[in-house]
Formats: C-alpha cells, structure tokens, sequence
C-alpha cells in the first residue's frame, strides 16, 4: 500500500461485512453510511442507539512528573481550565494559533493515574496537533501517541441500557468523566460523552479487542451501525462544531460562540498561546458569530452559501449546511455580522442565484439529551 | 415504451414528441436518501446536456441534466412534497419533467437499457 492510500481502521473487515458505502475521510477509508441510510440510521441514533467507528480520531496521553506539571503544561496550549479537572473528569478545548485562530478541538481527560492527561483530536489535525504538542510541552511533559488503540461511539437514549447489560459500571459514569471497565471481557476505557447531542459513550479499547467488541454490541437488538453521514447531521442538529467547518485558523472560540469552554480563571489570568486576542475579544466583541440558521423553504442550504441582510449585503457565509431528520427541514451552521447574530433575525440565502428567506435562530435545533 | 438512458444517469421516455424524464435507479441509489428537488419553471427551454433540476440528499446536492432539447411542459409536483418518492420509485412515478422535444434525433444518441447496465456495471 502506498503512503498516500486512505488508512483502515480495525473495523474495516466488520464496515465491509455490513454492507457500509466507504469513502475517504482525513485519510482513512470510513463508512458514511450502511445499507438502510443515512435518514434511517440518524433516526435511530435519536430513538435507540447507534454505534460509530470513530478510530480515526488521534487518542494520545500527556504525561509528566505530576497532574500539576501536565495540566499546566496543558494549560499554555488551550484556553480551557484544565488544572479544575478532578481524576476521571474531562473538558472540551481548543487548541490556538499565536493570533488566537483555531488549530483545532479537542477533549481532556484527567487521567485516573497521576501525570497523565488522555487527550483526543480529530482526525484529519492529529499529525499537525502531535507535532504542535511536541514543540510546545515543556521539559519533563511528554506526548505518546497510542496508535495501538481504537474508539467506537455507542449513542442514543438507549446506549446506557445496551453498554450496562455487559457492564453495568457505565451506568455510574457521570457525563464528561470516563470509568475503566471491562465489557464482556474486554478491557475498555469508557467516557460518558460523544457528539450527537444524544446521551453516550466513547469507547477506547486495544486493536486486537475492536471487532468483538463492535460485534457484541451490535448483537443487541437496540443497537445499530451508524455512519459518517449520520454523525454529521445528528452533531448539526445539536450545535456542534466540526472542524474544518465551524473552526478553523481564522476563527476564534469567542466568536464560535465556544466561551463556555473558557473557565472564568483562564479569562481573567490568559497565559495560553492565543490569549491576546481572546481577551479582547471578550472585553470588546466580536464583528462576527457562529449562529444557526433555518431556512423557511424545504431547499438545503450548504457549506459556503452566502448570507444577505435584507438589503442584499452579505454579511457572513454558512459553515455546514443540510437536512436534519430530527428537525423535519434544512438546518445550516455558519458565520453573520455580530449585529445579524441575534436570534430572530431575518436573513437571505444565495441559493444558485435565488435568494431565499431563512432566520437566525438559537442552536441546538435538537434539545441536548446529555446526562447531566 | 423504450426507455433510453443518458451517461449523466437519466432515463426518457418518448409519446406523442414528449419527453418523460428522470433520474434511474442507479443515480438514486448513490445519492441515498433524497430531502429536496429543484425543478425548472414550465415554459423554460432547455439544451441537451444542460443542468434543469437539482436533487438533494443529506449528504449533498446534484444538478441534474437533461438528456434531450426542448421546452419544458410539466414538471412533478408530487416531488416538492414527497422528495422520498426518488428513493422509491425512481424510474416509475418519481419523474423529474417532462419536455416537448426539439430535435428528436437527440435520442438516438443515447443509451438502451443493456447499454446501460453495462455502462453502470463496467
């Protein structure tokens, strides 16, 4: 194989068995959807449970002398309070370019183990995330990659139900901290987390233990194989940024409407590669904002369309742009004139030369089913 | 009736210099599940090969071409309400237009069903 063919997952064998359309996805070969499609898996990712191949994702591990030394050596690369973390807890972060753009999203687990700092980044960043984390953790922190490890999503309203039958510990997992248990007999590294707005868990397990694992919970009834295609809609419907989309190196979380992920400390205090702009931002506003947007026809409106004021002026572009099963319509994410961001707005999309009416509405177009 | 089909994946019928046309199996198949459909305003003149509608799945849009030249004379509106009906009854009820022929020497042009199959299928 040569170096630039899409890379497999150790679910490849189990995607192909199950009938999934493959497509390449930051290198690697993914399912975006298994025969019964994308609207039906969406739907039952809300209704039941879906499970989701997401070992393309970069899972890594910080670790040095201490939690203290990690979480602050953490700290100077995201604006997330990292140091407030208890063992078991983990936090959604960003990492930030010397002017304050986004390099990309990630997710922190304090580690149950002292020094140890579980990190996961998206797939198509990991090379660029590994390399950045590399040059900037101090002396004494370092970066190990576990390449060796693969993540399966299990989520929905009955995730909780279908993963405690074979480990009954998950159901004591609080949202956003992670618990070791073994299910069915494989040792596993369970969080209470995931990106559909559903409740869930995010599932690491070794290569070796992926297929049976992937095959024990899918053999319950209440569970089935849910693809790329879906995993954007439901995140669509629930708010969720996508890198690539929502984040890039040109937007700051303060304008992604990310402050909440910004602990009240780290405002005040900085000190993180970013900073600058984040503060002012914050102190002053910003001219532009992450919103969603609905249109009022039945047409999809996509990634790059552009938004009009009512006058005709455009005033921001849509960031990821489609149907969302759950909403019943076309659903939209993107980027307005600060002054345009106010829930209610009206606005125009350009939509192959026809301007079509939409709003500026609050995100998420789905309720947060999360258990808090 | 003979149906003929194009390489951008579309299938006519002809009765009385009308065209009948739509997108085949194959197309929606690779599509997936279809949400939207644009069609073109009655009355609209259109050239072979040129973009007249569009579908959308979850996933993406698709311009969709017409196969043959002509002026567009009805178009289904059972699609604007019902987008799934592509996914179901593509080469049957879920028809995109249908266009009053110009040069009807466009359709010899193109594929019949054995061509395309093989054409699909390689």
């Amino acid at each position: 194989m040569s170096d630039d063919a899409p890379k497999r997952t150790s679910l490849y064998d189990e995607h192909m068995r199950l009938g999934a359309r493959m497509v390449p996805f930051a290198g690697y070969d993914m399912p975006v959807q298994y025969p019964t499609g994308i609207l039906a898996e969406h739907n039952w990712t809300r209704e039941n449970a879906g499970l989701f191949d997401v070992s393309h994702m970069g899972q890594c591990l910080v670790t040095g002398e201490s939690f203290d030394a990690v979480a602050k050596a953490m700290e100077a690369l995201v604006p997330a309070d990292v140091l407030g973390l208890k063992p078991h807890q983990q936090r959604y972060a960003q990492f930030l370019a010397d002017d304050g753009g986004t390099l990309d999203d990630l997710m922190i687990t304090r580690h149950a183990e002292d020094g140890k700092l579980y990190v996961v980044v998206n797939a198509g960043r990991k090379d660029h995330d590994y390399g950045w984390m590399e040059r900037h953790l101090p002396k004494g922190v370092t970066l190990k990659r576990l390449d060796d490890l693969c993540l399966v999503a299990l989520q929905g309203p009955k995730a909780e139900e279908a993963l405690a039958k074979h480990a009954p510990a998950v159901r004591d997992i609080p949202f956003m901290a992670y618990a070791d248990v073994e299910i069915g007999g494989i040792r596993a590294q369970v969080s209470r987390s995931g990106y559909t707005g559903e409740d869930g868990f995010e599932i690491s397990v070794a290569h070796a233990d992926a297929a049976k694992l992937w095959n024990l919970l899918l053999a319950d009834p209440t569970v089935k194989p849910v693809g790329l295609g879906a995993r954007d809609s439901l995140r669509l419907e629930a708010g969720l940024c996508l890198y690539g989309h929502e984040l890039d190196e040109t937007i700051s979380p303060v304008e992604a409407d990310l402050v909440w992920s910004i602990a009240k400390r780290r405002r005040a205090e900085g000190g993180f590669i970013g900073a600058a702009r984040v503060q002012k931002e914050l102190a002053e506003g910003v001219s532009r904002k992450r919103v969603g947007i609905k249109p009022q026809g039945r047409a999809p409106a996509r990634d790059g369309t552009v938004i009009a004021d009512a006058s005709g002026r455009e005033i921001g572009k849509i960031t990821s742009g489609g149907f969302g099963p759950s909403v019943g319509g076309p659903i939209a994410m993107g980027y307005v004139e600060a002054k345009s961001s106010v829930p209610g707005t009206k606005v125009n999309l350009i939509v192959r030369g026809t301007s079509m009416p939409a709003d500026i509405v609050k995100l998420p177009f789905i309720p947060n089913r999360f258990k808090r | 009736m003979t149906v003929k089909f194009s390489k951008d994946h579309e299938w006519v019928t002809v009765e009385n210099g009308i065209a009948t046309i739509g997108i085949t199996n194959h197309a929606q198949e690779q599509l997936g599940d279809v949400v939207f459909v644009e069609l073109p305003a009655i009355g609209k003149s259109v050239k072979q090969d040129e973009q007249a509608a569009v579908v959308e799945s979850v996933k993406a849009a698709s311009e969709v071409y017409v196969p043959v030249s002509g002026e567009v004379v009805e178009v289904n509106k059972e699609l604007e309400g019902d987008p799934a009906l592509v996914n179901r009854e593509a080469e049957g009820s879920a028809w995109f237009m249908k266009v009053k022929l110009s040069n009807p020497g466009e359709l010899d042009g193109l594929m019949d069903k054995a061509a395309y199959d093989k054409f699909v299928n390689g």
